[in-house]
């Protein structure tokens, strides 16, 4: 068994989803049964196999890759199929493995309009490829394509079954990380030829092995590193979204069909924060350092600038897209210490925020399933109309403003704590200062999302909802979607180890390599 | 000199006929087409494409027994290559050549043009390619040039009727003759300042020149004017959209892809060996026509209306790209080397990914009988399988994995980032810049199709001919193999080099 998993386990959990939409093609669209049961087996095996791949998984040995896969792939610039697993990508790939299918249940009895629902299928297995693809790719071509596969089923998800300005959130969405995407391929590029060379089947070549290059590149002058880390930083600080780039987030949020929404949130946003911890920190160790106060400036600016424009905000999902710009803040807070405690909450705070957010939408997506709005000030009596839902959008919004024993606690206080006493050389007073203004935006949060549940759920029903037959409460299958996801937020939020455990070998190695090769 | 250009005239030279042999069956294609359209007249007019595909099918086996001896062998003095390079890019005229024709067959025969006229030109027309890429000496190429393009101005005025086809072919052919005009006069410069039309020699002579700086430059600069007027590039590309959009939509696709191949090959000739040594001349001239015709290619191609006229701009802004990376192709043998496989790369993705799109084109006009924009909408509650086929080829097109138009994109940003230069940086930059502004033209097509309502609610399905979904299956076979394995391209192409017969 395991030796199959060493040789297979990782190809098969990426590629099976894509088997799934293959058989899926070739079915017309009018036998839709046959369509929803194929995806949710895809995707329950592809799970199956994860759950194999983690339980074999040697935890006590987290900080090295594990299940490792290298092939030939395109020869001729050295670019090879190499996959693995280990404490940072582990987290991730189980976050992607429960999300998916979560969704694919969430959606089965209703499809947003105009329904089709082989093609939505066949686009969330696509996505789960991609998904799965980029958290396990240990070459940075390889990643690159992945990370570029999971764009294109989102935008279809968002330009087809999206809100009524669909046509122009997607495009943004689309060109926003198209832009990014670009930048970083030079940057993946100019490090690939200044990087130093090895020895390949005799002969000397430059490498794309994310393994080897943190090492490889030590070579590169200060300059060119800035300027590469600086592409990879538009490539993934798009896609995070960091604060002058987030503009596409709350559009491509707002319009975009609920499950687009929730996977879009629990996992896409992930790849840039991973980008940073996997690929543009330990490669570029010394510019990771001279960038750093940057990224933590414009982290905490997120955090702030999020919290106050969800203040403003009237439209619920749009209040929760800004939401995720303030949390995402605080991750990339984390990680521009460049310490082990600050990864850690970093990794944490995806995990939670994935969990947290992705639950938000769902509610939010129910939400405007009854009432056709989510204008906050037509809302009002949720508790009343809908006891259970009213019930879970509370604990939501309790788990994201941060109450301890909730998952979102350990995502941002560890946050907060870890920019108490910066890494390397980065200038403690600084981090302070942000350390402080960041814990400012956890009161901001906890006012915006509290007010948000007083006008939603409080009170009693408005007029125009007032006897609405449409209110009913959570249906069979929101219960079964959602269930898994609210038990994780309170178990992860009292045994939070659970986590820590996982990625504390890999992340002290990922500083190891940071504070022996920067600075 | 003159008692060896006399021995040279009397004395046969020895041929090669095993590797002329993809050329004499071409030729021979094109006699026996003209004797059935001559002596059976109506009757067999439907046979002629049939007659025409199998000749280009059949000089593939040539090619391959070639590539598996995989020696080079030279002729005519050094005037004629047949190397792995010639090899891969005439298997690249040929197969681009069948694909035109799959695409013609339903769209001649039904317009009830003059059938065996045309494949006997567009044969022609590829036989002109396959001597271009063979060709090493300024007068051969100058006539394979010729050869392709006389049969092409011909054809792009194929609908005798249509006013819009006359203007394309005569436009196409004044810009094509003033082209020649001016490459010729670089030519004749170029042979006044080394003595000699191999491009061997000039390659060596050139480089000791130092004296005659502005003849070498005004030389070196109207032969690849010239050509740029071949390929499109900015701001000799006027005559393309006027043309691609007028001409019969096969025609086009067949000077968007094929004929635009040829004029690049020519210009990796004669740079690549002849010029290698002047990149002072070249590289600065190479930069500004790449920048220019991205840029220009992709913001004009924003607002175009019709689905040719934007594939033609789009075309325009892609002959940017491959030109870019010979904007640092001097920077050393090794840059030299990489510039010339990614350009290789670039042209074989981009037969595959470009014609495959004027497929759909085709087949969606065969219902709509329109090229505007607007007339795909709504393709994908009616066509789902060409919606599909046309979003691959658009993201191909792109540059958005997994399909093959990734891997070019690449290939041209790796190219430019080992010369390591500031100037190849900034180039990079621009590529990705453009990337990002063509995908604003692309993505709208996508959107017509995938998200809007069909014009007057028109959603009978579309009947695809077996000829066109045969084109449809290579094209996306190629596009989506060669993304997802790059290795099963760059396998015949790493091995590619010019500088074999540099001194």
């Amino acid at each position: 068994m395991k030796d199959f998993l060493n040789s297979w386990g990782i190809s098969l959990m990426v590629f099976l989803p894509l088997v799934g939409a293959l058989a899926m093609l070739v079915v017309p669209k009018a036998k839709e049964q046959f369509h929803k049961v194929v995806a949710l087996a895809a995707s329950l095996v592809v799970g199956f196999i994860g759950i194999l791949i983690m339980t074999n998984f040697d935890y006590d040995a987290n900080g090295q890759l594990q299940f490792v896969v290298d092939k030939a792939w395109i020869p001729i610039i050295n670019s090879r199929y190499i996959v693995g697993i280990d404490g940072i990508s582990l987290p991730m790939i189980a976050l992607t493995l429960l999300i998916v299918p979560l969704c694919i249940i969430y959606s089965w009895n209703h499809f947003p309009e105009p329904k089709n629902p082989k093609a939505f299928l066949i686009l969330i297995l696509i996505l789960e490829t991609g998904m799965l693809g980029s958290f396990v790719a240990q070459d940075l071509i390889l990643f690159f394509v992945f990370f570029e596969v999971v764009l294109l089923p989102m935008y279809f998800m968002i330009g087809v079954w999206g809100g009524e300005k669909r046509q122009y959130a997607s495009l943004k969405f689309f060109l926003y990380t198209l832009f990014g995407s670009a930048l970083m391929i030079v940057a993946f590029l100019s490090l690939y030829f200044l990087s130093d060379k090895i020895p390949v089947n005799g002969e000397m070549m430059h490498s794309f092995d994310m393994r080897l290059l943190p090492e490889l590149a030590t070579g590169i002058s200060t300059g060119a590193a800035l300027w590469i880390f600086g592409g990879m930083f538009m490539g993934f600080g798009i896609k995070v979204p960091m604060f002058p780039f987030h503009t596409w987030l709350p559009d491509a949020h707002t319009q975009a069909p609920t499950v687009g929404s929730v996977i879009l949130a629990a996992v896409l946003l992930k790849l840039g924060t991973y980008g940073f911890i996997r690929i543009a920190i330990p490669i570029l160790p010394g510019a990771a350092e001279k960038w750093a106060p940057f990224i933590g400036l414009l982290a905490v600016i997120g955090i702030i600038y999020g919290a106050l424009c969800c203040l403003a905000q009237t439209d619920m999902k749009r209040l929760i897209a800004f939401s995720s710009v303030s949390h995402m803040g605080f991750v990339m807070l984390g990680i521009a210490t460049l310490t082990t405690f600050g990864f850690q909450a970093a990794i944490f705070g995806m995990v939670a925020h994935g969990l947290i957010t992705g639950m938000l939408f769902f509610v939010a997506g129910s939400t405007k399933d009854r009432y056709h709005t989510l204008d906050i000030s037509r809302l009002g009596g949720m508790l009343k109309s809908m006891p259970h839902m009213g019930w879970i959008l509370g604990f939501s919004v309790m788990a994201s403003l941060g109450l301890p024993g909730l998952a979102g606690f350990w995502g941002e206080f560890p946050a907060i704590l870890s920019a108490y006493n910066p890494g390397l050389g980065l200038n403690v007073a600084f981090f302070r200062v942000l350390m402080v203004i960041a814990a400012v935006g956890t009161v901001l949060a906890a006012a915006y999302l509290l007010w948000m549940y007083q006008r939603v759920g409080f009170g009693v029903p408005t007029k125009e909802f007032e006897d609405d037959p449409h209110l009913h409460d959570v249906t069979f299958t929101e219960w079964v979607a959602w269930t898994p996801m609210l038990i994780l937020i309170v178990v992860l939020g009292f045994v939070p180890n659970i986590i820590f455990k996982v990625t504390d070998g890999a992340v002290s190695n990922t500083i190891a390599i940071v504070n022996g090769l920067g600075g | 000199m003159l008692a060896q250009l006399l021995t040279f005239a009397w004395s046969a030279p020895s041929l090669d006929y095993h590797a002329l042999a993809p050329e004499i069956i071409v030729a021979a294609t094109i006699v026996v087409l003209i004797l059935l359209d001559a002596f059976t007249g109506e009757r067999s007019r439907w046979a002629s494409s049939s007659v025409a595909g199998i000749g280009l099918l059949l000089a593939l086996i040539p090619i391959a027994t070639l590539a598996y001896d995989g020696v080079d062998r030279v002729m005519f003095g050094g005037g004629f290559v047949v190397d792995s390079y010639a090899l891969i890019l005439q298997a690249l005229f040929l197969i681009s050549g069948y694909v035109v024709i799959l695409l013609s067959t339903n769209y001649i025969a039904e317009g009830d043009y003059h059938e065996g006229e045309y494949y006997t030109l567009l044969l022609s027309s590829v036989l002109g390619m396959m001597v271009m890429a063979s060709a090493r000496d300024l007068i051969s190429i100058f006539i394979a040039l010729e050869l392709v393009s006389i049969p092409a101005y011909m054809m792009a005025a194929w609908r005798k009727r249509d006013q819009k086809s006359n203007e394309a072919g005569l436009k196409y052919y004044l810009m094509g003759v003033f082209a020649s005009a001016i490459l010729l006069y670089g030519m004749s410069l170029v042979f006044g300042i080394t003595g000699s039309t191999l491009l061997v020699e000039i390659g060596a002579d050139l480089g000791s020149y130092v004296s005659s700086q502005p003849i070498i430059t005004l030389g070196i600069a109207f032969v690849l004017i010239g050509f740029a007027f071949k390929v499109s590039a900015v701001p000799f590309h006027q005559w393309a959209p006027d043309t691609y959009e007028g001409a019969p939509t096969p025609v086009t696709s067949f000077l968007a892809v094929a004929s635009k191949a040829a004029g690049f090959v020519a210009i990796l000739n004669v740079l690549f060996i002849g010029f290698y040594g002047r990149n002072d001349v070249w590289e600065p001239l190479m930069w500004a026509l790449a920048a220019l015709s991205m840029t220009v290619g992709n913001l004009i191609a924003l607002r175009q209306t019709n689905v040719v006229r934007m594939l033609a701009y789009s075309g325009i802004a892609q002959a940017g790209y491959i030109l870019a990376p010979l904007a640092v192709a001097g920077a050393s043998l090794g840059t030299g080397g990489e510039a010339l496989r990614s350009i290789v790369v670039y042209l074989l993705i981009y037969a595959g990914m470009n014609l495959g799109a004027f497929a759909v084109v085709l087949a969606v006009a065969r219902k709509t009988r329109s090229g505007e924009i607007k007339s795909f909408g709504g393709l994908f509650s009616y066509a789902p399988a060409l919606t599909v086929c046309m979003t691959i080829f658009l993201f191909s097109l792109a540059g958005i994995p997994p399909a093959a138009g990734w891997f070019a994109k690449l290939s041209i940003f790796s190219s430019l980032a080992s010369a390591g230069t500031a100037s190849g940086y900034v180039l990079a930059v621009i590529v990705g810049l453009n990337s990002v502004i063509a995908f604003g033209y692309y993505g709208r097509l996508i959107r017509v199709m995938w998200m809007d309502e069909a014009p007057d609610g028109d959603r009978s399905p579309i009947k695809v001919p077996a000829s066109l979904s045969f084109a449809l299956i290579i094209t996306m076979a190629v596009t989506l193999v060669w993304g997802v394995f790059p290795g099963a391209l760059t396998h015949f192409t790493d091995q590619v080099t010019l500088f074999s017969l540099l001194r």
